[in-house]
């Protein structure tokens, strides 16, 4: 093993994905929805804070599964696709190092965006509790610039790493990017619902044989929904202790496995 | 001579086909040998299995039945990728690299550090005519600057095998003399250059020792010298004046006629007829002799006769 070739391959992936037009389209779009969050903010008496930073973290989300979807699934079904891959893997790289190095140049690649964003809107609360009185500080529910907001940044960087897992996964054995985009996506809608999905059979009347397939499909997608601490934090409800660690080791354990599915697989792959 | 490569009984089969899957045999039981130095041709129409062949040495596909060593050493050993470089037919790269930046990274995972990997991708820009366009993002290059960084990056290491899937491809006539001038180079270096093409003119000028594929088998391998010299096509003669009752005293005859200007004919002779009694006739029938030239067996001539 070699982490030198590994950073190789991760420090490329960062190079050439913060200079993809795609990245820019999406922080342009993030930007105008953060902006928009602050013009909602001034026509709501009281809950400008509040809605500030309810979009702003929902738009950051957003805005990390669009990077993760349409750059990352591009890293390794494209380059399939586009015959790039050949030249690389004539190189003395082990296919396992590729994945890997792959894997992290793009969780570093969302998640410095992803903080670069948080960056921007906790800019944006610092102003607005700057210039706020204090009778109206006072009734905020919780404090405008919270440190409790790095938790839920913390959050959507373990859920987007999850999702790289996945869209890496998906594009080792689809050949074409569009389909993996569209699996990616489709995964991605199925994980958020996971929570139903697990319980489904209590929400909704069918035979026990097909509520016990659901509900096992929905232990086995990633369980996106289980990374959302937005609401908790805007509205300065407690977070139960040891919520966190569980729900990242549970990020670091299905990203791995993941990441070993695709080793296995891109292993044994040809390419025509 | 050291074998570099060596194939035995190499097989691939593809499936074809989304609804109906249908096995389709890319490369049917090739034993093949190429020798260290010199250029080794692997020649072939398109769909012949040249590039099935190279891809079963670098590990990009494995093969159906039969085994191949590169170096001594499995396909898939990195020991081997470290002593080899490979172009890849229609290279493409990474849009937002620029050409030196890419070099650079090629050279970091063949395990140079910082100023060494400067230095070689500098070296690399040079040999192949872009050190000007080092800084443009790739996605800005032609298709013949692409192969160009194509050719770069598999020298970057200097290996001792350089494996190059149709080199000429997409390149104008200057490219291509500038590669034939870089093939040669790397022979008179003492690296071993096995490359693949369908353009017989370059393989004649380039190649050492040639392999003929044709769908899927090698039909034909050995020196060039060798594969050309199995005989002689017979011989041609040009002539002028030449009256047009002679002419027609041929029809019947094994000699192939082609009329280049008005009373000037060139006369394809078989290689089993002598060109005097020829020439003889030629004269008392009043033409007069421009030229006799014996016609060698080309390389054209044994692909055409292979792969047919």
């Amino acid at each position: 093993m070699s982490a030198r070739r590994i950073g190789l391959v991760a420090w490329h992936v960062f190079k050439e994905s913060v200079r993809d037009r795609v990245l820019y389209g999406i922080g342009a779009f993030a930007l105008l929805l953060v902006a928009g969050a602050i013009a909602v903010g001034q026509i709501t008496a009281g809950q400008d804070v509040k809605i500030v930073k309810d979009l702003g973290l929902a738009t950051i989300e957003l805005a990390g599964m669009l990077m993760t979807i349409f750059v990352g699934v591009g890293l390794v079904s494209r380059e399939i696709e586009r015959k790039s891959i050949f030249a690389l893997l004539a190189k003395p790289l082990p296919r396992w190092e590729f994945i890997v190095g792959k894997y992290c140049g793009l969780v570093l690649t969302v998640a410095v965006n992803v903080w670069v964003m948080a960056l921007a809107l906790w800019l944006v609360l610092a102003w607005m509790a700057w210039t706020s009185p204090e009778n109206v500080r006072m009734s905020w529910e919780a404090p405008a610039v919270d440190p409790r907001l790095a938790l839920v940044v913390l959050m959507i960087t373990a859920e987007m790493a999850v999702l790289v897992a996945v869209a890496l996964f998906l594009s080792t054995f689809s050949s074409s990017a569009l389909v993996s985009v569209g699996l990616t996506v489709g995964i991605l809608i199925a994980g958020l619902l996971s929570s139903d999905l697990r319980h489904f059979g209590d929400i909704v009347v069918v035979p026990q044989p097909v509520a016990g397939l659901v509900s096992t499909i929905g232990w086995i997608l990633p369980a996106f929904s289980a990374f959302d601490l937005k609401g908790q934090v805007v509205h300065g409800f407690p977070v139960a202790p040891g919520f966190v660690l569980h729900t990242l080791l549970y990020a670091v354990l299905y990203a791995a496995a993941l990441l070993g599915a695709s080793i296995a697989i891109f292993e044994r792959r040809e390419f025509k | 001579m050291a074998t570099v490569v060596h194939t035995d009984g190499l097989t691939k089969d593809f499936t074809t086909g989304f609804w109906r899957p249908r096995p389709h045999r890319g490369l049917d039981g090739v034993s093949l040998e190429v020798s260290s130095g010199g250029v080794f041709g692997l020649l072939g129409p398109n769909g012949a299995g040249k590039s099935t062949t190279l891809k079963l040495l670098l590990n990009l596909l494995r093969p159906t039945s039969g085994r191949a060593e590169v170096l001594g050493l499995p396909p898939g050993d990195l020991r081997a990728r470290r002593r080899l470089g490979y172009l890849p037919e229609n290279p493409t790269f990474y849009d937002y690299l620029t050409a030196e930046e890419l070099l650079r990274y090629f050279a970091g995972l063949c395990g140079f550090t910082g100023a060494e990997c400067r230095a070689r991708a500098t070296r690399m820009l040079d040999l192949v005519g872009i050190e000007a366009d080092r800084r443009r993002l790739m996605r800005q290059f032609s298709k013949g600057m692409v192969q160009r960084v194509g050719i770069a990056q598999a020298l970057i290491h200097d290996p001792e095998l350089v494996v190059l899937d149709e080199p000429m491809s997409g390149l104008d006539p200057v490219g291509r003399r500038d590669v034939r001038e870089l093939i040669l180079r790397l022979r008179n270096e003492g690296r071993t250059v096995l490359f693949s093409s369908h353009i017989l003119s370059d393989a004649e000028v380039l190649c050492s020792r040639v392999g003929i594929l044709a769908k899927g088998k090698l039909v034909a391998a050995g020196p060039l010298a060798e594969l050309t010299a199995s005989g002689s096509r017979g011989c041609e003669v040009v002539a002028t004046g030449v009256p047009s009752a002679f002419v027609a005293r041929l029809a019947h005859r094994e000699v192939k006629v082609v009329e280049i200007a008005d009373g000037r004919y060139a006369f394809e002779l078989p290689a089993d007829s002598a060109p005097e009694p020829f020439v003889a006739e030629l004269a008392a029938s009043g033409g007069t002799l421009v030229s006799v030239t014996p016609l060698r067996t080309t390389l054209e001539d044994v692909f055409l006769e292979r792969v047919r």
